[in-house]
């Protein structure tokens, strides 16, 4: 059997997954030059918002096509407000202080999100169970999910609505303004706090919907999960070009498929039978991140195109 | 190595041994007016794999509840102090230094994980401390490092009331091979102490029985996504897939396995035998099998009562894996004292290094009934009690299937 076509669908949904949570890293990035490391923990608490909204809110037996746009709503709800609290309350009162400054906050914000859900939301202290989308679908000799479909419809379906948004709308065209340059920005008299809030916010969003699609395909939810899914974003994130909306998608997906592949065919290569396989995956993809870093420093997409958020 | 280990380990315990004097005083001096004697526990009691570690902190309490209701070893109360390794090395090797330094400690129990109580044995050693675990199965930490061909005991205060991986890996592949009628397995551990060894025994084994290992694999602990083995796994044709590790992969490797069309079970070792398991992989797990140390908790007439004080008193965690064992451990160190206080004209020696050199020799000597059964230990400080069971999710709960012990190739 060629396993090449569901090695690369795999790629692709692991890479959606980076991408869509990339997103939130890339703009804030792009607009104050912050790496909001709290990120990876702001959709780990969008994965719960979801899960509130299924257990404690739904009645039980409520069908999942009701049910996905709900916890869709509750898990965006939370990952929003986590996301404008922590600019309002962690990051604001320390623009303007060295760079240091804010991305300690991050830190220590990503652990004390970590360390309420675990204490204070019920069984969450090891991994719950999240409804999934499990039945599957034959396409030719890929198996794919409806969790998976629902992934690459979310993926394309966001991107599509955030290039509209900022090409577009008045609020678009600001946060592009504010990125070239946030005093001239707010010269000609754009608020420039409103839309560094709408940044967080947007980049709350997709975090929340990535979480989701998590939720429905692995089928459950810990405290932990945002750690590694947000170290894997970021480095998405810097792989695309660190600013730009569209590099931290293809970054996503570059990283995705490349750990798979990696995971899959490095062993096959005669004589890296000890360098192959799941476990080597990020060392792989870490190699690649090395190289492109190397060749083009800022990134596959640039990191300062025109039209970055 | 060895002997710069032991330097700067011997040099923290003088230097814990000095701080620490101040504040507990020399209780194990004044006899007979309540002495208090501590025993320390050393497990996960929080993060990962902290359902079965909270098991083994709430098993020693029972058994500690009970020696004081029932006077065991008259004049003398036995308090628990718990520390939370969080599944680290490094984490249990501070609380072994801890345990050690206080000075009305009289034995450990603990901890979970193997690779955890490889860098806890040696401090415990230079204490002359005991320290028996209920649940480590990794061959080295009681026959030495060349433990396959040439059996030496590194450390002679080192107990365990859980048999070896050895023996677990041979009874999971004969049952595999036998049981279940497996000839083509696929083999993928998480490269820790413990997974990595059960796997490599497990290989070995079901290949000498005639069974074919289509491929192997490793994962990192913490990896999320496994699509791209899944997909491997499918591909090679297995028909079992074996898993040396821990319930929090395992729970979705089997999950996206199941999910990906790949309706084969995956077995696994005691890391994996928690309700944990069964919750985190829902529905998916159901088929899957897992050996664990001893016989079914509840099928043992001794450990009713047990279980039962258990459940009343709302305890979180897991008895089943090792809550018993902890119980059983916990009961042998105790006794021990009571032996020492025996020899002694009915007094606990008031010098607590001769109490706890004594206590060692008390241990090495255990010859009782227990709640798993009888509690002994050979020349290695290994139980002489070599019972396994496996265990299949049958309706969402694990049920045993097989119980033995194991025969090796």
């Amino acid at each position: 059997m060629n396993t090449l076509p569901q090695q690369l669908a795999n790629g692709l949904l692991l890479g959606s997954m980076y991408g869509l949570i990339a997103i939130g890293y890339t703009m804030v990035y792009g607009i104050v030059q912050l790496i909001n490391f709290a990120h990876g923990e702001i959709f780990m608490t969008g994965a719960f918002g979801a899960l509130t909204v299924y257990f404690y809110i739904l009645p039980d037996g409520t069908s999942m096509a009701l049910a996905v746009p709900l916890m869709l709503l509750g898990g965006a709800i939370v990952a929003i407000l986590i996301a404008v609290g922590a600019e309002r309350f962690a990051y604001r009162p320390l623009r303007g202080a060295p760079r240091l400054a804010p991305l300690i906050t991050a830190i220590g914000l990503s652990l004390a999100l970590q360390e309420v859900v675990r204490n204070f939301y019920p069984g969450a202290d090891r991994a719950r169970a999240f409804p999934g989308l499990d039945a599957t679908h034959d396409i030719g000799s890929v198996t794919i999910k409806d969790a998976d479909i629902f992934l690459i419809l979310a993926a394309v379906l966001c991107m599509a609505a955030l290039a509209f948004f900022v090409r577009r709308s008045r609020t678009g065209r600001a946060m592009q303004a504010t990125a070239q340059d946030p005093d001239t920005a707010q010269l000609m008299g754009i608020d420039t706090n409103r839309i560094i809030v709408i940044a967080f916010a947007i980049g709350g969003f997709f975090a929340a919907v990535a979480a989701v699609a998590y939720g429905l395909k692995y089928g459950n939810v810990d405290y932990r999960m945002g750690f590694l899914m947000g170290l894997k974003a970021f480095t998405a994130a810097v792989l695309g070009g660190i600013g730009n909306i569209y590099g931290a998608m293809l970054g996503g997906v570059v990283l995705g498929v490349a750990e798979t592949l990696a995971s899959a065919y490095i062993d096959e290569i005669p004589g890296m039978q000890q360098l192959g396989g799941q476990s080597w995956a990020n060392v792989w993809a870490f190699c690649l991140l090395i190289l492109v870093l190397l060749f083009r420093p800022q990134g596959l997409l640039g990191e300062r195109v025109a039209d970055r958020a | 190595m060895v002997i710069l280990t032991s330097v700067l380990t011997t040099g923290a315990l003088t230097l814990t041994a000095c701080g620490s004097r101040d504040d507990s005083g020399d209780k194990g001096g004044d006899n007979g007016s309540g002495t208090t004697l501590t025993i320390g526990v050393d497990a996960p009691l929080s993060g990962e794999n902290s359902t079965t570690g909270l098991g083994i902190q709430y098993g020693a309490q029972i058994a500690i509840d009970d020696a004081n209701k029932n006077n065991w070893v008259p004049g003398v109360k036995f308090k628990l102090k718990a520390l939370d390794d969080k599944a680290q090395p490094a984490t249990g090797q501070t609380n072994a230094t801890n345990i050690v330094g206080d000075k009305t400690a009289v034995g450990a129990v603990g901890p979970l994980n193997s690779g955890v109580a490889q860098t806890m044995q040696q401090v415990f050693a230079s204490a002359n401390m005991v320290q028996i675990s209920p649940a480590n199965t990794a061959p080295e930490l009681t026959q030495g490092k060349n433990w396959q061909s040439d059996k030496k005991r590194p450390f002679k205060t080192y107990f365990r009331t859980a048999t070896t991986d050895e023996l677990q890996g041979s009874f999971a592949a004969g049952y595999a091979y036998n049981g279940l009628k497996k000839k083509k397995a696929f083999v993928v551990d998480d490269k820790q102490t413990y997974g990595a060894g059960l796997a490599k025994i497990f290989n070995e084994q079901y290949k000498k029985l005639g069974g074919k290992v289509v491929g192997t694999d490793h994962v990192n602990t913490g990896d999320k996504d496994f699509g791209s083995l899944v997909t491997k796994i499918k591909n090679s044709g297995a028909d079992l897939l074996y898993y040396g590790g821990q319930y929090d992969e395992s729970a979705l490797i089997t999950k996206q396995l199941k999910d990906a069309g790949v309706k084969i079970p995956l077995f696994g070792g005691d890391g994996m035998f928690a309700t944990t398991y069964i919750e985190a992989a829902g529905k998916s797990s159901e088929g899957d099998l897992a050996t664990a140390i001893g016989v079914p908790a509840d099928t043992l007439p001794a450990a009713k009562t047990f279980i039962q004080t258990y459940k009343d008193k709302g305890y979180k965690g897991d008895y089943g894996a090792y809550g018993a064992y902890a119980y059983d451990a916990t009961t042998a160190i105790i006794k021990a004292v009571k032996a020492a206080a025996d020899a002694n004209g009915g007094k606990v020696p008031t010098d607590i290094n001769d109490l706890r050199s004594k206590v060692v020799d008390g241990v090495q000597k255990a010859d009782f009934e227990g709640l798993t059964g009888k509690i002994a230990f050979d020349e290695y400080g290994d139980t002489t009690n070599k019972q396994l069971t496996v265990y299949q999710v049958e309706k969402g709960a694990w049920k045993a299937v097989e119980t033995g012990t194991a025969d090796l190739q």
